[in-house]
């Protein structure tokens, strides 16, 4: 097969179809929308034909979906950034003791560095907490060969088995080798209820298997192609002293994962004494070959990108360590992103040389709300109608909106997770706070506040609840929501809000005055109320229109 | 060979497709490619940057190493002073002219060229004007490849036919202008 360039998260779509794949399901997040980008494309132009590939209203239902599609026998593909698998965690977790019977891959994209996320969690954690395998790919290559790799230990231990991309490779294109694709699985329904129904007394005996699939899982990385051994002599023996990890005598051992590997070997042909790179591409973590390298080295440096989830194995309680540096001793940054020129300085290595220039202060250019955008307008009227108030308590929501905390803004006061906007906002309210407002988008209310919606009618709490509704998922690039803004008013009818406190506005300026007396209605209000603010965000009009100016053409300009 | 660029400038300027063209052309020559790309929140209008390696040999990470540009290539002037750090000691900053100013403090602007220039191998580039004299005022990025393709290791041809093809799905029209912009950019 030809080679093509494929972003990191591309190349895993890729290899989940040419796994076989019949479903696909998950939530847009940065960086991990463009794997369901791929297949939702692939399957609409007809590449896929037997593929299932759909946005869930969150990360927990696709998983979910996903294990119907399992339970049936067929592969499937869950697809979620990092703080989604917070979202998906009970079914994940669940997951791992159940008969797996189609393979079932969960592709999970950090965000070390934290680009567009709230913070930088580590998923190793979760496959470790799971206990289940996890492949991490360092190229956009080996994010195709694991994925297919996945699969199939996926089927041969039945459980989830866990992708771990991050942003630098999810979002980082370069050309792969596809191979041969395979067929999908017959429709085969798991032959036994014991496997996949988790009562209590099912579940201790399913539990017990996955400690039993542990062996065979250690053995499975210790002789895995990924976890690779590399011995290094730069200086082709001669050993001179440098500073850091260059310093010291003998041999160096480095570990290294994800992308750690990579700015690892950028920079290994300036080291000036000899090394053993042990690189860890599978869990669990291949003890025999950390024992060696641990006995066989005279300074052991660990470099992971994320969390020192391996480095704490090693350390120990008791162990001498004091030949071991990482991120526990500060020898590699504790937070944020690797990259070539820290993971040098990791290495004890001076600076490359550069340009001797000095710019100066520059100012920084964060990013900001597109000029015209319909959020401008719902901020505006909630800040005019919050200062005229004594006080008052306005929470908010993950989406294009967070960046109103900033100036010229400065509406929301809190972000902290989806949905969590209308839950805290009750809470303040049944604290005693006066005047609260949940400011969440329409796509985030779909995703997690609903639930919070049913607690606030179903406690008549005092609270008004702001649906800034653009059509569409903005943030991640204009992904359709999963009802139509239309329907907005009937769901949270259904819920409970009573009729008279639904209330639909524009958020245009021209509204501005009618707007904030609607909203000081509202506050006055002493049980929950939903003022949905509506104008589609200007990017979707924009992709619409140029989606229908492509479609008029291809049909000949009839339209 | 190993040629590492900074492209850069604000989100919504075009610094993907100047990237995709040059990254295609080095493909069509047989050269290993990565370019990273910023999705997401980060580019909601802020500053945007993106890595791009053409080597002849194995890259071994998608991220160039500050020290180790060969060139920035920035739509943008206070953008292209914002890496400088990754540039080598010869390493050749192309940047476009005009600014774009969406933060209250912006910088002055002569002040910006000035040490724009004071870099040694440096290029200010109009291609606001180039692009408009070509016909085609929205081609500013197209300028920009071709501004920087007198330094890049890549055939004039490679480039022109990466250019067409990353815009033949919208027809000859839209094609020819962008050729027209690139070949003004070579010129400029």
């Amino acid at each position: 097969m030809s080679d093509r360039a494929l972003l990191g998260d591309e190349a895993v779509a890729l290899g989940a179809m040419h796994a076989g794949i019949s479903s696909a399901y998950g939530y847009p997040g940065t960086p991990s929308t463009e794997i369901m980008e791929f297949l939702m494309a692939a399957a609409e132009r007809g590449e896929a034909a037997s593929l299932t590939a759909q946005w869930s209203s969150n990360e927990k239902t696709a998983m979910e979906e996903a294990l119907g599609a399992s339970l049936c026998g067929k592969r499937a593909l869950v697809t979620m950034k990092h703080v989604g698998l917070n979202v998906a965690a009970d079914p994940f977790m669940n997951a791992a003791l159940l008969d797996i019977n189609g393979g079932l891959v969960v592709a999970v994209a950090d965000d070390p560095g934290m680009h567009s996320s709230q913070n930088e969690q580590d998923s190793r954690y979760y496959a470790d907490f799971a206990m289940i395998p996890c492949l991490e790919p360092t190229s956009q290559q080996e994010a195709y060969d694991m994925t297919r790799t996945a699969f199939e230990m996926s089927e041969a231990l039945s459980v989830p088995v866990m992708i771990r991309l991050v942003t630098r490779l999810s979002h980082s294109r370069a050309a792969i080798k596809a191979k041969e694709p395979r067929n999908s699985n017959p429709l085969s329904k798991a032959s036994d209820r014991k496997g996949w129904a988790l009562i209590p007394a099912w579940a201790r005996i399913r539990y017990s298997e996955l400690i039993g699939k542990q062996e065979k899982m250690a053995a499975m990385s210790e002789n895995s192609p990924f976890n690779t051994v590399v011995q290094g002599d730069p200086d082709g023996g001669s050993q001179k002293s440098g500073g850091g990890g260059n310093t010291g005598k003998g041999k160096l051992g480095v570990i290294t994962t994800g992308l750690a590997k990579n700015y690892f070997n950028e920079n290994a042909a300036d080291l000036n004494r000899p090394y053993v790179h042990l690189h860890i591409g599978q869990s669990p973590w291949p003890e025999k070959k950390i024992a060696d390298i641990l006995a066989s080295t005279d300074g052991l440096l660990v470099m992971e990108e994320g969390m020192p989830l391996v480095e704490r194995y090693i350390r120990g309680i008791g162990r001498d360590c004091s030949k071991i540096s990482g991120k526990m001793d500060g020898t590699v940054p504790r937070s944020g992103e690797l990259n070539p020129n820290n993971v040098r300085a990791s290495m004890g290595l001076p600076p490359r040389p550069a340009l001797d220039f000095n710019p100066g202060a520059l100012p920084p250019r964060p990013p900001q709300l597109c000029r015209g955008c319909p959020h401008e307008d719902s901020f505006q009227f909630i800040k005019e109608t919050a200062a005229r108030l004594d006080s008052s308590v306005v929470t908010s929501d993950i989406g294009c909106y967070a960046l109103g905390v900033l100036p010229p803004y400065e509406v929301p006061e809190t972000v902290v997770c989806m949905g969590a906007s209308i839950s805290m906002a009750k809470g303040a309210a049944e604290a005693g706070h006066p005047n609260v407002m949940a400011v969440i988008g329409d796509s985030t209310f779909y995703h997690s506040g609903l639930t919070g919606l049913v607690d606030c009618v179903a406690d008549k709490a005092a609270v008004t609840i702001i649906i800034v509704d653009n059509s569409t998922v903005a943030m991640t690039g204009g992904q359709k929501t999963m009802l139509p803004s239309a329907r907005l008013p009937e769901v949270v009818a259904g819920l409970g809000i009573e009729k008279e406190h639904i209330r639909v506005v524009n958020a245009l300026k021209k509204d501005h005055e009618k707007n904030m007396g609607i909203l000081m209605e509202e506050l006055a209000y002493s049980g929950p109320s939903v003022i949905i603010s509506v104008r589609e965000c200007l990017e979707a009009i924009r992709k619409r229109k140029s989606a229908e100016k492509a479609e008029g053409s291809a049909e000949g300009g009839e339209r | 060979m190993k040629y590492d660029i900074i492209l850069c400038g604000v989100g919504g300027q075009g610094v993907l497709s100047v990237a995709a063209a040059i990254a295609a052309a080095a493909a069509s020559e047989g050269l290993e490619v990565r370019q990273s790309e910023v999705h997401g929140m980060a580019q909601r209008g802020g500053a945007v940057m993106s890595h791009l390696r053409l080597s002849d040999e194995v890259i071994p990470g998608d991220l160039v190493p500050q020290g180790g540009a060969d060139m920035i290539l920035s739509m943008e002037p206070l953008e292209a002073l914002r890496y400088t750090a990754y540039l080598k000691p010869e390493g050749t900053c192309v940047t476009a002219s005009a600014p774009f100013v969406n933060i209250p403090n912006y910088p002055d602007l002569d002040e910006l060229l000035a040490k724009v220039e004071s870099i040694p191998s440096s290029r200010v580039v109009d291609a606001e004007k180039a692009a408009k004299d070509a016909g085609n005022r929205r081609g500013v990025n197209m300028v920009m490849v071709g501004a920087a393709s007198t330094h890049l290791p890549l055939p004039e041809k490679a480039l022109e036919s990466a250019i067409s093809d990353l815009f033949a799905r919208k027809g000859e029209d839209v094609v020819n202008p962008n050729i027209a912009a690139f070949r003004a950019g070579r010129e400029a």
